[in-house]
């Protein structure tokens, strides 16, 4: 049976589905979809996910979408080490609980960063009140905090030795911001610690091929048609600055 | 189970999340108590409850020592521990898939603009701190995700994951009770969305109308 999995790694959510799998040695067909250009609005993909969110995955007959559901699902299907998603009760609600108070604090702020500081501005040629960007660097500092204090504590990982599904989310979403030049890791030694360990059990090369995209987002966006972003203007300035 | 002591909740029933584990508890029958943490009177910022959870926030599940928060990992938890009907929360992978996918959803949709209008609607303006303008937009924003949750979710199945109840329509009830509290039913003109919530009611028995009395009660 085929398992497609629709991917953009510019997205954090994309990079987390796209490690997963590549780590676990899992065989799929990678489709490749550039949010930026709007072709998660076309016909073939609205069948996959009427949502037109990334990630999505085909397995069979079987559409998902929601990156921390996919990834639950294929360390099921695919056996998965136990660490990424542990079927010891308290240490999979350890996972669970990360993953769910993520969503709302570390996943909103970087990823506003990101729009705020470069993609709006630079790609998109609109610019973005002083106030919203201290905002924004603001509440991603503060979930950083929260997220040392509560979640990682002094563990070398979020549900204690090994790594998790837990981890691999949160370091691709603490990634975001760096490709918008800021340095998240700067003044952090803890942080720093972690996203190393992190890296390493992942595979450093596989860390840095899935981030390659979002690394060279500044770069790239110097030499981007500020009409390319045309269609997606609207929905990003609404759900961005209104 | 033997020896098995009471799962602990502390819970504030203005909250929608709180409702949710308050439901699933008594539903299920699982033994447990149930401290009252009233948000309004700031105390989910004693050094007490900080120490306990220092996000500040609820629900929080003290089970014998462990102390868990956020409502999906909770549910989650007692799913399993509890060995509830399969229904909650299935076994089967892409049953189950299908539930994970709504709770991760739940968050930045349901969740979010819910809480937003009940901000905006029932909160600030008691506060001297009305916003129209905002409230518009959490509203617009609130039609898009019941839009989805017809669409994309229920379609023409009985419950959001599939023809029984699971835990996605138990979140998900307790956010759309919320904006009763200002008076506004927002499933007033959603025929399908409306026999979805009596059907959700009805496989609740008790517990739904128990949970959701304070809700009742602040209806303007």
């Amino acid at each position: 049976m085929s398992l497609e999995i629709y991917l953009d790694l510019f997205s954090q959510p994309c990079r987390s589905v796209y490690i997963f799998t590549k780590k676990n040695n899992i065989q799929f067909d990678h489709k490749k979809i550039t949010l930026f250009d709007g072709s998660q609005y076309g016909e073939e993909f609205g069948k996959i996910n009427v949502l037109r969110k990334l990630p999505a995955i085909k397995y069979g007959d079987f559409c998902l979408a929601e990156s921390v559901a996919i990834m639950m699902y294929l360390a099921e299907k695919f056996h998965t080490p136990d660490h990424w998603y542990p079927a010891d009760l308290q240490k999979r609600a350890r996972v669970n609980e990360y993953l769910s108070w993520q969503h709302s604090s570390i996943r909103i702020h970087g990823s506003r960063i990101l729009w705020f500081n470069l993609l709006i501005p630079k790609a998109m040629g609109v610019e973005v009140p002083k106030e919203k960007i201290d905002n924004a660097v603001e509440d991603f500092d503060g979930s950083l905090k929260l997220f040392e204090m509560k979640f990682l504590q002094d563990k070398p990982f979020i549900v204690g030795d090994q790594i998790s599904l837990a981890d691999l989310v949160a370091v691709v979403e603490i990634m975001q911001p760096v490709g918008a030049g800021m340095d998240v890791f700067e003044n952090r030694p803890k942080l720093k610690a972690w996203k190393d360990r992190v890296r390493e059990e992942i595979g450093a090369e596989l860390f840095d091929e899935a981030h390659q995209a979002l690394l060279s987002l500044q770069e790239d966006v110097k030499t981007m048609d500020p009409k390319k972003m045309d269609p997606l203007k609207p929905k990003v300035l609404k759900y961005f600055l209104s | 189970m033997a020896g098995r002591q009471a799962v602990k909740a502390y819970l504030d029933l203005v909250s929608q999340p709180c409702r949710a584990v308050l439901i699933f508890l008594k539903d299920n029958k699982i033994p447990h108590t149930v401290e009252s943490i009233a948000i309004q009177k700031g105390q989910h910022k004693t050094p007490e409850f900080i120490k306990l959870n220092p996000m500040q926030k609820l629900p929080v599940l003290e089970d014998n020592g462990f102390v868990l928060t956020e409502s999906d990992a909770i549910l989650k938890y007692l799913a399993t521990a509890y060995n509830v009907p399969d229904h909650w929360y299935p076994k089967l992978p892409e049953k189950r898939a299908r539930v994970d996918e709504y709770t991760a959803w739940h968050h930045e949709n349901t969740h979010m603009h819910i809480s937003s209008v009940f901000l905006h609607e029932f909160l600030l303006p008691r506060m001297g701190l009305p916003n129209p303008e905002m409230l518009e937009k959490a509203l617009s924003d609130l039609d898009g995700t019941l839009d989805k949750l017809e669409n994309m979710f229920l379609k023409r199945q009985a419950f959001l994951c599939s023809d029984d109840i699971s835990l996605a329509d138990l979140l998900a009830v307790c956010e759309l009770m919320q904006p009763l509290c200002g008076g506004r039913d927002i499933l007033k003109n959603r025929p399908k969305l409306l026999s979805w919530r009596s059907r959700v009611q009805s496989s609740l028995s008790d517990s739904f109308d128990e949970a959701h009395d304070i809700v009742y009660r602040m209806r303007i």
